[in-house]
């Protein structure tokens, strides 16, 4: 079975509050602006894996909301520790969606190190998270994302992808400064 | 790792910062999120007392980036953080600090212990090469940055932050003698 990747964000569109903050990464990120453009995007991640790092500080600093992280698999490479701070913080507001493809795809789609055998969902679990999920196909994970989303976090949904349609990179508005502002109004609005 | 300084009968005594004026000076500053991995010159004066009290939250974090990012993202609704780390951490972290710092604009307030450093010397004088860079690399990526090496050094703190928040850039505060526990 294949899950493609667009598939699985128009899957979660319509689970996503008004208030929901999305931390998103890379392709993932530039697909769920062109699918899902809303003003509590958050863009600006830099990079080296940080958007689960970003997650925890907003989760941390707006309780109220559900923080919802769309990271890479490469990026969360990157950035392991992060899953284990995440689980010693104890956020009960976030949820982590690793998108698996197991290449750099904005890179030019090398393979990661030891691209099949990595297990997001295990490494999650042995972290510390509340609980951790994994997913092949678009069913599956369409019919498991309400109770997914109702729990506490953290929780993570391990997604074995491939790319679907593949939308524009807009690295200029990612890091621009209009993208930052429009975040910051819509919070604290 | 860093060498610890070689110090022998001739160093010269010196005085120590407070660590209790150092938190009260963050308090005052009204930060209540400390994002912190552990510094043995910091260990004893600050983490352990800050870990107990009440007034802050401790986020324990497994690498310094992962830092740099949380406290950028508390700040987008005005959330106030200081992050802490050792030298050989902030220069790990240099390229998160140039991204969500420097590029995106973002509050990072960061306490630096200078492990290694002679505590008769500046840093700018040490026998450690990891210590003696340390100014030069953040003038080179022109962050802005102070140093408490002394009882008095301490009342900065509160104004570098409102600053660092105020213009929304980062500041590093570099510790080179390990603050008298409270």
């Amino acid at each position: 079975m294949t899950l493609r990747r667009d598939d699985a964000l128009r899957a979660l569109i319509p689970h996503i509050r008004e208030d929901d903050i999305v931390v998103a990464v890379y392709q993932t990120n530039f697909d769920w602006m062109a699918l899902n453009p809303r003003d509590l995007n958050y863009v600006a991640v830099g990079a080296m894996g940080q958007a689960s790092s970003h997650g925890l500080g907003l989760a941390i600093a707006n309780p109220d909301r559900r923080v919802i992280v769309l990271d890479g698999d490469g990026s969360l490479l990157m950035n392991l520790g992060s899953m284990v701070t995440i689980a010693g913080a104890q956020v009960t507001n976030l949820y982590h969606f690793v998108f698996a493809n197991r290449v750099y795809e904005v890179n030019g789609s090398h393979p990661l190190p030891s691209a099949e055998r990595v297990d997001f969902s295990w490494m999650a679990l042995a972290a510390g998270y509340k609980d951790a999920f994994r997913y092949s196909d678009l069913d599956s994970f369409t019919e498991d994302l309400p109770a997914f989303l109702s729990g506490d976090g953290p929780q993570m949904a391990a997604l074995e992808i491939v790319a679907g349609e593949a939308y524009p990179r807009d690295y200029a508005y990612i890091h621009s400064a209009e993208a930052r502002k429009t975040f910051a109004d819509a919070l604290n609005r | 790792m860093v060498a610890a300084p070689a110090l022998n009968d001739a160093s010269p005594d010196v005085l120590y910062p407070s660590g209790a004026k150092i938190i009260n000076a963050i308090k005052a500053a009204n930060v209540q999120h400390i994002v912190a991995l552990p510094d043995i010159v910091t260990s004893d004066g600050l983490l352990w007392p800050m870990s107990k009290d009440p007034d802050f939250r401790l986020t324990r974090i497994c690498k310094e980036d992962e830092g740099v990012s949380i406290c950028g993202a508390m700040s987008y609704n005005g959330t106030r953080a200081v992050l802490m780390m050792q030298q050989t951490g902030l220069m790990d972290s240099l390229n998160a600090l140039r991204a969500i710092g420097v590029d995106y604009e973002r509050p990072i307030v960061i306490l630096v212990g200078l492990q290694g450093k002679e505590p008769h010397l500046r840093p700018q004088e040490s026998q450690s090469y990891g210590v003696r860079i340390m100014q030069p690399v953040l003038d080179a990526m022109e962050l802005s940055h102070s140093l408490i090496e002394e009882p008095g050094d301490e009342a900065h703190i509160t104004d570098a932050i409102e600053r660092a928040y105020a213009l929304s850039r980062p500041h590093i505060v570099l510790i080179g003698r390990e603050p008298e526990a409270p």
